[in-house]
């Protein structure tokens, strides 16, 4: 807060222009993809690099709209969506009770919780395929879902939110003779919010973007979510650049435009999962 | 747990409700948890001990384990993977400490301007982001090659993907600027959260910028620069999508990781049980670098 009020030093200048240098590079994939969804083959593969769409056109989406583009938009955010409820609700329950209850067993879940967030999510994804097939959900959207909403993550944050309740307050109600359930939703529920808004957004976007659990639990195009949809027109429309960018746009215009929404909510969310409890 | 034992001493009664209504509450969780993350990290490990295809299944002990370490893609991939962890952790440290420190006592509005556009890869995905990079890549209409050959730079154009000797500096490149935006946003925060009469008092004792920044944030921000290393070296250990998306492992398996090479294995030749071992060897070798990197953090408090 101090260094606001002291004079700018050249120094702060420097910085501030390196950065938005270090910014335009960031941007740049996404301004690149919007942007090339509306150029022709030619402005596209053009030597000297266009860098607005000169003759803007609408023929990629035109492309795009024969195949089943809207679909895969229509999967990844039943997936997400999905995802997101399950893990906030199953999270909030279980993080209450990790912080706010002492029982026989708590300090064996809660280690199994932490352990298991140490190891590598992606290493037991072979043997999740051949689970999913025995439940026969395999090419089943229910097999992306399912273990996103096993993982821990979610357990731990709202553990350290469900912290801040004052014991106190869940005692008075419970004298004043309310049960389990309401104390759950009339007190923690609403104490707990910015941390279940943090979880929300998280796990939509990471679900979103997990692109390799899709990958491997879905295969026919009706349960293709769009990041595979895109993967998949890459693979079969190698060169045709145009049609390419129209689809990724697709899949990262709305993903995009979520974050910057509640991006005040995702940041809080990655730092309080950062600090271990 | 040290709450435990301020809580008051309580009937036996009391204790059993309690334990009965809290492991209803963590019911629905520990259904998913269970089943789709012990479950499957049981099988993993039981199944590595296994020849296990198509059409096999037999207990062969630690066969598969050995196996690995005679085979030459394995080991590659293990040495690929390795580069991959020492390049791209201490430059995705370093690069969001300095981002971090730089925009942290910038205005709210800015401070979060940047923080979002250095997060913006992560949110874009990995499926939209290469393919941008697909394009700059690209032998023939790339971005790299029309510049560097329009400015004389270079005589010819080259096939950066395609080729040996760069094609995992383009991956390691990519990847940078998809795992900064989260250090960045946990630095951002830690240095916010130094005690500002700490740093005040150095500099009306003399103390300069650097120092002050060494001798006084360095110390407090460390949990979060053990946590940042700690989270990239596992999404490193981890990376898949990049690699899938860009080059396969190849060329000549030059980008081939343990990750890939797992998926290939298993996926495309149906070796089930030697890619569980791999995943295995995979789990290990992350867990002994986390607790390693808590060890050092916890001795230098």
């Amino acid at each position: 807060m101090e260094s606001k009020v002291t004079k700018k030093r050249p120094y702060d200048y420097f910085t501030l222009v390196v950065m938005i240098i270090l910014a335009i590079l960031f941007i740049f994939p996404l301004y690149w993809i919007i942007t090339g969804s509306f150029k022709d083959a030619g402005a596209i593969n053009a030597v000297i690099p266009e860098w607005f769409p000169k003759n803007p056109t609408m023929v990629n989406y035109d492309k795009l709209s024969a195949k089943p583009a809207f679909l895969w938009l229509w999967n990844a955010v039943f997936i997400s969506v999905m995802s997101m409820i399950l893990t906030c609700a199953t999270a909030a329950m279980a993080g209450y009770a990790l912080a706010k209850k002492r029982f026989i067993g708590q300090a064996t879940v809660f280690t199994l919780f932490i352990c298991a967030m140490a190891l590598p999510k992606q290493v037991v994804l072979v043997p999740l395929l051949k689970e999913m097939s025995f439940l026969g959900l395999h090419d089943n959207m229910w097999a992306v879902i399912l273990p996103t909403v096993g993982w821990p993550f979610g357990i731990f944050l709202l553990k350290q939110f469900s912290e801040g309740i004052p014991t106190e307050m869940l005692e008075a109600v419970r004298i004043d003779g309310a049960g389990e359930i309401q104390t759950f939703l009339t007190i923690v529920l609403p104490m707990i919010k910015p941390g279940i808004g943090a979880l929300a957004i998280f796990t939509f976007i990471g679900t979103w973007n997990d692109y390799f659990l899709q990958l491997i639990m879905l295969n026919s195009s009706k349960v293709l979510t769009i990041s595979l949809g895109i993967a998949k027109l890459q693979a079969e429309n190698g060169t045709d650049f145009g049609l390419i960018m129209a689809g990724a746009a697709v899949g990262a215009v709305p993903i995009v435009a979520i974050f910057i929404m509640f991006q005040k909510y995702f940041t809080q969310g990655i730092t309080m999962g950062a600090v271990k409890g | 747990m040290s709450k435990k034992n301020t809580a008051p001493k309580r009937s036996r009664v009391l204790v059993m409700r309690e334990t009965r209504v809290s492991y209803l509450f963590l019911l629905p969780a520990l259904i998913f948890f269970i089943g789709f993350v012990i479950v499957p990290m049981i099988l993993c490990l039981v199944t590595s001990f296994f020849k296990y295809t198509m059409g096999e299944f037999t207990f062969i002990g630690i066969k598969n384990y050995v196996e690995m370490f005679k085979d030459p893609i394995f080991l590659v991939a293990l040495k690929n993977t390795i580069m991959l962890v020492v390049v791209t952790v201490p430059a995705v440290t370093l690069f969001s400490l300095w981002v971090g420190a730089s925009i942290y006592n910038m205005n709210a509005f800015t401070r979060s301007f940047f923080r979002c556009v250095f997060y913006l890869p992560v949110v874009t995905g990995s499926v939209a982001v290469s393919v941008v990079w697909k394009w700059m890549f690209n032998k023939y209409n790339g971005l790299f090659n029309n510049v560097l050959v329009n400015t004389g730079l270079m005589d010819e154009k080259i096939s950066w993907l395609g080729d040996e000797r760069f094609a995992i500096w383009c991956i390691i490149i990519i990847m940078f600027t998809t795992y900064v935006g989260q250090p960045i946003v946990l630095y951002v925060a830690a240095l916010g959260n130094v005690d500002p009469s700490l740093t005040e008092a150095a500099e009306v004792d003399g103390a300069t910028k650097l120092q002050t920044f060494w001798q006084i944030k360095w110390p407090s921000i460390m949990p979060t620069t053990l946590y940042v290393v700690i989270i990239t070296t596992i999404n490193t250990f981890q990376c898949y999508a990049l690699i899938q998306l860009l080059t396969s492992g190849g060329p000549n398996h030059s980008t081939e990781t343990i990750m890939y090479y797992i998926y290939y294995q298993a996926f495309k030749l149906n070796n089930y049980g030697y890619g569980n071992a791999m995943g295995i060897f995979l789990a290990i070798v992350i867990a002994i670098f986390s607790a390693v990197q808590l060890k050092v953090g916890q001795s230098n408090d």
